[in-house]
Parts: C-alpha cells; structure tokens; sequence
C-alpha cells in the first residue's frame, strides 16, 4: 500500500513539472504582453517594468525563479494587472468561495445522485425508473450556462424567492443556485453509475442469499447491496470533483461569485500571466490530488484491486 | 431492462442460431441494434438532423449574416417565429435570421463533434492499440504519458491556448483534438491486451508478419466494435465542451456560429421575452445530444461484449 502511494506520488511530481512547462512555454510564446496597452509606454518605463518583474531574463530563468519560490516560499508572485496585490491574495480570495459551493456541490451530487440510482435500481422498470432515467439524460444534456440563467428567471425575477447573483459572505441564499446549476450534470451522472452498478449487484449470488435469509428488502439494500455498488461511484469522484472545479468558471461569471474561475477568466483577457500560472497549477495540483486520494482509497476498499 | 425475460430472449437467439448457420459477428450486432427501439428512434433523429445541417440551408429565405435593420432590436414586436415573413423560427437581437443561423450553427456543432470524435478514433486507438501489443517499458511510458495529461486541466490550458493564438475554428479543433483521444487510447489499450494473446495473433507472429502489420491487420480491426460505441458516445461530449467555450466567448466568432453561441446570445435575451433565440437552437441541441445518446447505448448494448 505504502509502496503504491510513494508510485503514485513519484508519477505527480513531474506531471506537475509538466504543467507549469506547458502554460509557461503557452504564455511567452504569446504575441503582447501584459504592459501593451493602447498608448504606448516610453522604452525606459517599459524596461523599469520588465525589470521589476523579472520579463527580461531568459525564458529557463524566469521559469526556474518561478518554481524555485512557488516551491520553497509557496510565492506566486506579484499580479501583473492589479499592482497593489500578489497573486496569493487573489487565489486567497478566490479559493475558499469555489471550494465552498463545490463542496457542497459535491455533496448534493452524491446524495441525491446515489439515492436516485438506487431508487431506480430497486424499483426496476417501474414509472420512479423511468422517470429517473428520463431526468438523468436530460440533465446530462443540458448545460449549466442554459440551466442557470433559467434558474434565475423563475427564482429571482418571477418568484423573487433567491438574490440572482453575488456571494455575500456566503450566506445560504446565495449559495443555493450556484450548487444546483453546477452539481446537475454530476448528480445525473452519479445517478445513472450508481442504477446499473446496483442492477449489476442486486442480480449477484449473495443478495439472493440475503434475501432468501428472510432479510427485509431495506437491510438487504443498505447494508449488502450499496457498498458493493458504489464502487464504480467513488471512481468517477475524481474526475467529478475535477469537473466541478472546471465548471466553476460557467457559475462564477453567471452569478458573479467571485471564485477563482473568474478571476481565471479575466486575468485571461489581460494577460495578466502571473495569476493564471498560479490557479491554472492550483487547479492542477487539486486535479491530481483528488484522483491520488480517490484512487488509494479504491485500492483501500475494493480487496479485489492489486495495486 | 436487458434481462427481463432472459429464458424467452436466450431461446429465441438459440433458435435462430440452429436455423441460421454462421453468422458475422456484424450481422449479429446489426441484428441487435435495429431490434432497438430507442436506438433506431437515435439513428431517424440523428440522420433529420444531419439533413437539416447539410441541406436547411436551401429553404432559408434570408443569408444567415443578412441583417435586417428594421427588426434590429424591435425582434420582440415583429420578429417572431412565422411562416409568412420567411423567419422561420425568428430573428435574433440584430435582426439576423435565426433559421439560417440555427442551421449553420448545428452544422458547426456537429463538425466540432465528429472531428472529435475522429481524432479520437484515429490517434486513441493507434496509440492505445501500439501500447498494448508492445507492452513492457513501451506501454509503461506511453500510457503514463496519458496519465499526465489527463491530469492537466484542459479546459484552462484551451482558454489560454485561445487567449494567446487567437479565436479559431481550427485553434478549437486542435484544443478538441488534444483531449478527446486519451480515454480512447486507455480503453484500446485495456482491448488490446486481451486480444494480443489469442490463437490467430500468434499464427501471425508465428509465421513471421511484422508487429505493425498485425497491429493494423489483426489488433485494430477487433477493436472497431469497441471503438465505434465510445467514439459515438464522445460526440456529445465534444459538443457540449464546444458550447462551453463559445459561451465564454472563446469558441466559434461572428458571422459564423455554433448552436452553443447561439444558446448563449438566446439566455441574454431570455428576459426579453424573444425566448424563441433560446428555444430553437436548444431544441436542436437537446435532440442532437439525446439522439447521440440513444445511439450509442444502442450500439454499446449490440458491440460491447461485456455486456452480453
């Protein structure tokens, strides 16, 4: 076990290494730079403002700086576009808001997905089934930039019930509209994992045995048939937990909740390089952390696998 | 569903399979998809739609860049959805014919998925198929390399791409391509492996044929089944990742369009009240999507041999 997260680990290192090569390469190979604007600045102020950030030396240079402070100080840099800030007090801010509707994302995504694939499997060609089936392929379809603007309609202009966007410190109503539209699509999914994976175990020897005990249908489900079934649902956590992340750029600028995906996106447009190496290796660094942690606890959990 | 009366379905199959004799393992899974209610429905929608996608364009009364100022921005008065002012489904915002756009963004849509989709086809299954049959240090290297680059966060690193090289199509396609072909290539590989120890890949190697021959020969042509289900079920996957980016303003630029842009331009204006821009191109997303869906369940319940 040890040995096989050390593995693991050896495997993130360079992939992370691989990551920061790739946007550092993407960005100095971009025409323009963050201190071209309209009116061109004087040579000597350009210079000065090179100097200041390090964009005259070589290209390995800047890169190895780069690494050596995110490495050694956890140092970002300074943000290209806003003078005043480091890039720190950016993911600073950012961070805790995506990961607290992506938590809860996650959260509402797992109960209700699960709860939905096992009602169906359960209940197995009956109108719940259809239903469920019908709601999972449609959500699946639907893209959240669709879903939360009609979300909006009904709940904030028609209904008035939710504030249509901001944060507010992350009070309840407005967190509520941000997790439905960016758990949808997952919770569709978890459900339609979790239907035919509980199928698949509901039609196996021992639950006939449990049943043929005499066990009530409930115990059977819950304690026998569900750990077995949501095996497949704890593998695709990872890449869920990863979409959840991407997805929030969609929510961030829908309802303008200021979580790093819009920061992501602005910074983008300005060019302002030193925020996007920093949430593009964040988002990187969580990507493979999450499928790390998923997969030592698959191999944990599942005796069958060998790792 | 699929074993609802194994007992009747088993007997039939062995029925036919003592009056038929011999049958290709194609006709088999033929024979199963059309038996396929919801998959065949798939296939009729989907096939409507690549006809709409080709040839609506013949019936629209105005070019899709036409603009028609006395509709700019008085389309909720008079630019409704009608037959008689030749707006088939309505104008948008700027006047423009929404019929002939939603026809040329359901063909750019369409494309982003199936060149998708093709990438997939080609480099996954090659590079999976290569990994796999070589195996050893070979297949550790490459398909480790896979598992970086799943690793990356693409859609971060194709918004930079787009930021830095400009809006395209083909700057959109190259994005596509980059990601699309890595699941296919693990699920080529995993393939692969079971079929690099059957009897007739070791005839051939037995008599002497060359690994990239029996690569392309032998190994590949056992993966199509496969490769044909997740490749159908990826194109709406495509699309979907396509309307993302377009919605962010990244994707596809005016004139052209793509269903996505066109839903996006449809939910800024949904309080309007001209929910027509947002129906339309989403009626033919949706149908795009689900027909996709269908198909590819179908063909997965017909191909795949775990399922049997």
């Amino acid at each position: 076990m040890l040995a096989y997260i050390v593995r693991r680990l050896a495997v993130a290192i360079p992939t992370i290494l691989i990551l920061v090569v790739i946007s550092f390469v993407l960005m100095y190979a971009a025409p323009g730079g963050p201190f071209n604007s309209e009116r061109p600045v004087p040579p000597e102020v350009m210079a000065n403002l090179e100097a200041k950030y390090g964009l005259d030396q070589p290209m390995w240079r800047q890169m190895v700086t780069y690494v050596w402070d995110v490495v050694t100080r956890f140092d970002f840099g300074p943000s290209f576009q806003y003078t005043d800030r480091t890039v720190n007090d950016v993911i600073a801010q950012g961070f805790p808001v995506t990961l607290t509707y992506g938590l809860w994302s996650a959260i509402v995504a797992m109960v209700v997905g699960v709860s939905l694939g096992v009602a169906a499997a359960v209940r197995q060609n009956s109108v719940l089934d259809y239903l469920a089936v019908g709601i999972t392929i449609g959500a699946q379809a639907l893209p959240n930039f669709v879903m939360a603007p009609i979300l909006v309609l009904i709940f904030t202009l028609w209904l008035g019930w939710l504030p249509g966007g901001g944060w507010n410190g992350g009070q309840w109503e407005y967190i509520i509209m941000p997790v439905i539209a960016l758990s949808t699509s997952y919770m569709a999914s978890i459900a339609r994992i979790t239907r035919s994976s509980m199928l698949e175990v509901l039609n196996s020897n021992f639950i006939r045995t449990a049943q043929a005990k005499g066990l009530p249908m409930r115990r059977v489900i819950f304690k026998h048939a569900l750990k077995p079934a949501l095996l497949p649902v704890l593998s695709y956590l990872g890449p869920a937990m990863v979409g959840m992340i991407t997805g929030s750029v969609v929510v961030d600028i829908i309802f303008s909740t200021g979580g790093i995906g819009q920061f992501f996106v602005n910074s983008a447009f300005n060019r302002d390089y030193a925020v996007i190496m920093g949430i593009t290796l964040l988002v990187g660094v969580l990507t493979i952390t999450f499928n790390l942690l998923v997969d030592i606890l698959y191999a944990w959990i599942d005796p069958k696998i060998r790792y | 569903m699929k074993l609802a009366e194994p007992d009747a379905k088993m007997l039939e199959e062995v029925g036919q399979l003592a009056e038929v004799r011999g049958r290709s393992l194609w006709a088999d899974a033929r024979a199963r998809f059309f038996r396929n209610k919801a998959a065949l429905a798939g296939l009729v929608v989907l096939i409507l739609i690549f006809i709409f996608a080709m040839f609506g364009g013949l019936i629209a009364q105005y070019e899709r860049d036409f603009v028609d100022f006395s509709l700019m921005g008085a389309n909720a008065y008079r630019g409704g959805p009608s037959i008689e002012t030749g707006h088939y489904f309505g104008v948008d915002i700027d006047g423009r014919d929404l019929y002939a756009r939603t026809v040329q963004g359901t063909r750019i849509s369409l494309l982003v998925g199936v060149v998708g989709a093709l990438v997939a086809v080609l480099v996954g299954t090659l590079y999976g198929a290569t990994a796999g049959y070589v195996g050893g240090r070979v297949d550790n290297i490459m398909m480790r390399t896979v598992d970086v680059l799943m690793s990356i966060p693409f859609m971060f690193v194709l918004i930079l791409m787009l930021v830095i090289f400009g809006r395209s199509i083909l700057m959109l396609f190259i994005g596509i391509g980059l990601i699309s072909w890595l699941d296919m290539a693990r699920i080529a590989r995993g393939q692969t492996l079971t079929i690099k120890n059957k009897e007739f890949v070791e005839a051939a190697v037995a008599t002497g044929v060359k690994p990239l021959t029996i690569i392309l020969r032998h190994v590949v042509p056992n993966l199509l089944g496969i490769v044909i289900v997740y490749a159908t079920l990826l194109v709406p996957q495509m699309i979907i990742f396509e309307s993302f980016i377009s919605y962010l303003g990244l994707g596809v630029q005016e004139p052209n369009t793509s269903l996505g842009a066109l839903m996006s331009l449809g939910t800024k204006q949904m309080n309007n009240g001209t929910l027509w821009m947002l129906f339309y191109p989403l009626f033919f997303f949706l149908i795009t999507l689900f027909a996709f869906f269908f198909v590819g369940d179908g063909l997965r319940d017909a191909l795949d041999p775990k399922d049997r």
